[in-house]
């Protein structure tokens, strides 16, 4: 292969989607990780359009940066200083041990795939109408109409459902035995 | 196209490890939902790449819309769990809602 200047701005790319991923997951402040979760997306968007899918890019952008970070940050700022508890070191032990069996797995899988693709994958070049909206549009409301349908009767009752699980019981005695539950504990726990 | 297909292909298994590490090992369920949308974006990536390995069809292409689709619903719904939990107990960690245990 040889090096050009955008081949050098898609590595920039991905080693930019390792950062955010990173940071996605291991920052201390929420604020921090969807910002992460941002610059993440953003290189991703870049490589989906270094693999010819403009309208998928596009999708990215609107729907990841523009509605999914924008709510993001609205439930961690109605949380407030909440949204980010001291940690302590319960279940340390089971979360490590779940975390890096994952980890080994990975790493096992990464090197499978690096020993088996020694020789290089041929691309074929793909038309340029690839991964456009003509051509996308096309493909999807011929192989996949019932589920791009069935896809808005899900959206629409996640809109249901989060409507109804967020807005929760209005009456006054769940309320009571939910308030007593906190201060049971905040009152035990200075006796410890 | 002068990039190896196989390196968004590995790029993608690293996106993933480190999302299901992040998973695994956080105990705010805000970074269990932003760990999640790491895994999805690093299966989007392999999709999409592997999808241009055979550029006769978008099969790639249209499941990594109904993801995008999907994983909209998925925060939507998750993130008004979370907001019901804080309510129910002052708190976003995820060993706090033990109410299904004994």
């Amino acid at each position: 292969m040889t090096i050009t200047p955008s081949s050098v701005f898609i590595y920039i790319c991905g080693i930019l989607a390792i950062g955010g991923a990173v940071g996605a997951v291991s920052a201390r402040n929420p604020i921090r990780g969807a910002m992460g979760l941002l610059v993440l997306i953003l290189s991703i968007a870049v490589l989906f359009l270094s693999l010819h899918a403009e309208f998928l890019a596009f999708i990215q952008l609107i729907v990841y940066a523009g509605a999914i970070i924008v709510l993001f940050l609205f439930v961690m700022m109605l949380l407030g200083p909440s949204a980010n508890p001291p940690s302590d070191n319960r279940a340390i032990i089971s979360r490590i041990i779940g975390a890096s069996v994952f980890f080994a797995a990975g790493g096992g899988a990464l090197f499978v795939m690096v020993r088996a693709t020694r020789k290089a994958i041929v691309v074929p070049p793909a038309s340029s109408d690839f991964g456009g909206v003509n051509s996308f549009g096309q493909a999807l409301f011929q192989d996949a109409v019932v589920p791009f349908e069935l896809s808005s009767a899900l959206l629409m009752v996640a809109v249901i459902g989060a409507i109804a699980v967020a807005k929760g019981k209005q009456p006054e005695r769940p309320v009571a035995v939910i308030s007593s539950t906190p201060s049971i504990k905040d009152a035990s726990q200075p006796a410890e | 196209m002068d990039i190896p297909l196989e390196h968004y292909i590995v790029l993608s298994a690293v996106l993933f490890t480190i999302g299901g590490v992040g998973f695994l090992s956080r105990r705010n369920v805000l970074f269990s939902l932003l760990s999640i949308e790491v895994l999805l974006n690093a299966v989007n990536l392999s999709l999409v790449a592997f999808n241009r390995m055979r550029p006769q069809n978008h099969t790639g292409h249209i499941f990594t819309f109904f993801i995008i689709a999907a994983e909209a619903a998925e925060v939507a719904v998750g993130l008004a769990i979370v907001l019901a939990l804080y309510r129910l107990k002052r708190t976003v960690r995820i060993d706090e809602a033990d109410l299904l245990r004994n």
